[in-house]
């Protein structure tokens, strides 16, 4: 079984016949792929008005997936409820599955998921703390005092923060420039050790230079956990990820390893999208 | 076409200067204020003033330190009363309550803020003073302190609206509680607001005669202890303004420009305090 029909078995769309099976679809040796969220019938509605109208999704393990699609499509919707942020605003129901490792999400003490699953957001959004105590916050929570320093400094060497922020770790986190400030987000995020991070648009808010470097991370973060990124940029998604879903109107379109989804989308909505059509 | 331009320039200018008269008039009541307090006042601040007891009658000099000292007692009272209850309500009124009870707290809070400080001190000798069958600083420091309440309830909510989501959802998606993210992230982050707000209202309430007259009532000497009758700047200026002695009257001047200093110094100190830490944010 390759890569090719392990995706398509689990989207909700006609299976698309890819044809050309020398096109490698990941640079992964192929059956080492497997799911870490298993996604079905998912529909979110806040208030009277639902956004996601019911999808299926696989996420896999250890690769970056993509979400692209125009704004108000329910992307970062989708995001959100795989850590349940979506509870946080009041008025939202959620419906489906969500399993992680085969656990129902909904069932799981949402402390630990969101300890599994951790978050990076569109803006920056430092805590009004010194850099040590935003990286120690997460750990500080759950309860561990013991060996903060080292936990800190890995933590902002996986970020690629440490070598530019060594020196002022008590320093406020306001100090340092956006892009700082984001890759200090992520390496708040991942002194918890997550198995899985999700990145709402990480890079909206940043220079390209930046970008590059995050993107750089990413690359290197997917060997010890899962990324999922929104990303509204689509040079982005084909740079940086390994799999996209395009979603449109609250509903998965398509779900490709990223190289097939950006030469020979099968969906006509998809090619418009990404060739700048609408959205 | 020429002489309708000319009028609406007229106009613009006539309203503009307008505004600017009132403007300066209303600054120049401070000022006004200030210099009477300073021309009837300034000639006798001197260091027997801060630390001396009023003399008895007819004797010259002396000064107010007990009522100094009484009203910097009078203020930790209420700021032990109303700092906390303020800021609780304005937590829940910020982060936990329905629209409901929020617009009834709300209401309730600024029909408190509206209530005639008289009728609160009635009020406070009626729970206060009446059981305990005499007047003491604690009843005093109790009436002040219910006035604090909607001022730093009302402020300490505006302060934490102002945080941004962003921050709690970080927090939040790190696995913290809401209590926690509030009391971790959010509560922090309005700090310097919620500090500002505290000291705007001690700086409001510095100066309320009414509630202190049958709550601390006065005292001619120090005021040992919380459970005796207090003196106050706001009191001995009353009662100093309207006795019958020439050098009472100069005395209650020089109270009137302590009192000012008093709350000069509170609201430079918090601008300080909110300048520095506004910068540091940036």
């Amino acid at each position: 079984m390759n890569g090719a029909s392990i995706v398509q078995k689990h989207q909700n769309l006609e299976p698309v016949h890819l044809g050309q099976k020398d096109i490698p679809l990941v640079e992964l040796p192929i059956g080492t792929i497997k799911p870490q969220f298993k996604i079905s019938n998912l529909k979110v509605s806040y208030g009277a008005k639902e956004v996601l109208h019911g999808v299926d999704l696989d996420v896999f393990a250890n690769v970056v997936t993509a979400l692209i699609g125009p704004s108000g499509c329910g992307k970062s919707t989708f995001l959100r409820s795989l850590n349940r942020m979506t509870e946080v605003v009041r008025g939202t129901q959620v419906e489906g599955e969500i399993l992680l490792d085969n656990e129902n999400v909904f069932r799981m003490d949402v402390v630990k998921l969101r300890r599994r699953v951790g978050m990076v957001f569109q803006r920056p959004n430092p805590f009004p703390k010194s850099i040590f105590d935003n990286v120690a916050y997460g750990l500080r929570i759950n309860g561990h005092h013991d060996s903060l320093s080292e936990a800190v400094e890995h933590s902002l060497r996986r970020a690629a923060l440490w070598d530019e922020v060594k020196g002022q770790l008590h320093k406020s986190a306001y100090a340092l420039s956006g892009g700082q400030q984001q890759r200090l987000c992520i390496a708040r995020a991942l002194a918890v050790n997550p198995e899985v991070l999700l990145l709402d648009e990480p890079c909206s808010a940043l220079d390209p230079i930046t970008t590059a470097k995050i993107e750089e991370l990413l690359f290197q973060l997917k060997s010890s956990c899962t990324i999922v990124i929104v990303t509204h940029n689509m040079q982005q998604a084909a740079r940086a990820s390994d799999f996209t879903a395009f979603l449109l109107d609250g509903q998965l379109v398509e779900y490709q390893s990223t190289r097939k989804l950006f030469t020979t989308p099968s969906d006509p909505r998809t090619e418009a999208y990404i060739t700048g059509r609408f959205g | 076409m020429n002489l309708h331009s000319g009028w609406r320039k007229f106009l613009n200018a006539f309203m503009l200067g307008l505004t600017a008269i009132f403007a300066f008039a209303t600054v120049s009541v401070l000022f006004l204020i200030l210099g009477y307090l300073i021309y009837h006042g300034g000639k006798n601040v001197n260091w027997s003033f801060f630390t001396e007891l009023p003399k008895p009658v007819g004797e010259q000099g002396g000064g107010m330190a007990n009522a100094i000292v009484g009203t910097a007692k009078l203020l930790s009272v209420a700021l032990l009363i109303g700092a906390p209850a303020g800021i609780f309500s304005g937590v829940y009124l910020s982060e936990f309550g329905g629209k409901a009870p929020n617009f009834f707290v709300r209401y309730m809070a600024d029909l408190l803020n509206g209530v005639p400080s008289i009728v609160i001190g009635i009020f406070a000798y009626a729970i206060v003073v009446l059981p305990a069958g005499h007047f003491s600083t604690l009843a005093g420091g109790f009436a002040l302190g219910v006035m604090m309440i909607p001022i730093i309830l009302r402020s300490t909510e505006q302060f934490l609206k102002a945080v941004p989501r962003t921050l709690r959802e970080g927090a939040m998606a790190l696995g913290a509680s809401k209590w926690r993210t509030i009391l971790t992230v959010v509560v922090p982050a309005a700090a310097s607001g919620i500090i500002t707000g505290i000291m705007l209202a001690l700086a409001r309430i510095a100066g309320e005669t009414a509630p202190l007259l049958f709550t601390a009532f006065s005292n001619r000497y120090s005021s040992p202890g919380f459970n005796e009758p207090i003196a106050s700047l706001p009191v001995m200026i009353y009662t100093y303004a309207i006795g019958p002695y020439q050098d009472w009257h100069e005395q209650a001047w020089t109270a009137g420009l302590v009192l000012l200093g008093l709350v000069f110094v509170l609201n430079v100190a918090t601008r300080l305090v909110f300048a520095r830490k506004t910068a540091a944010a940036r």
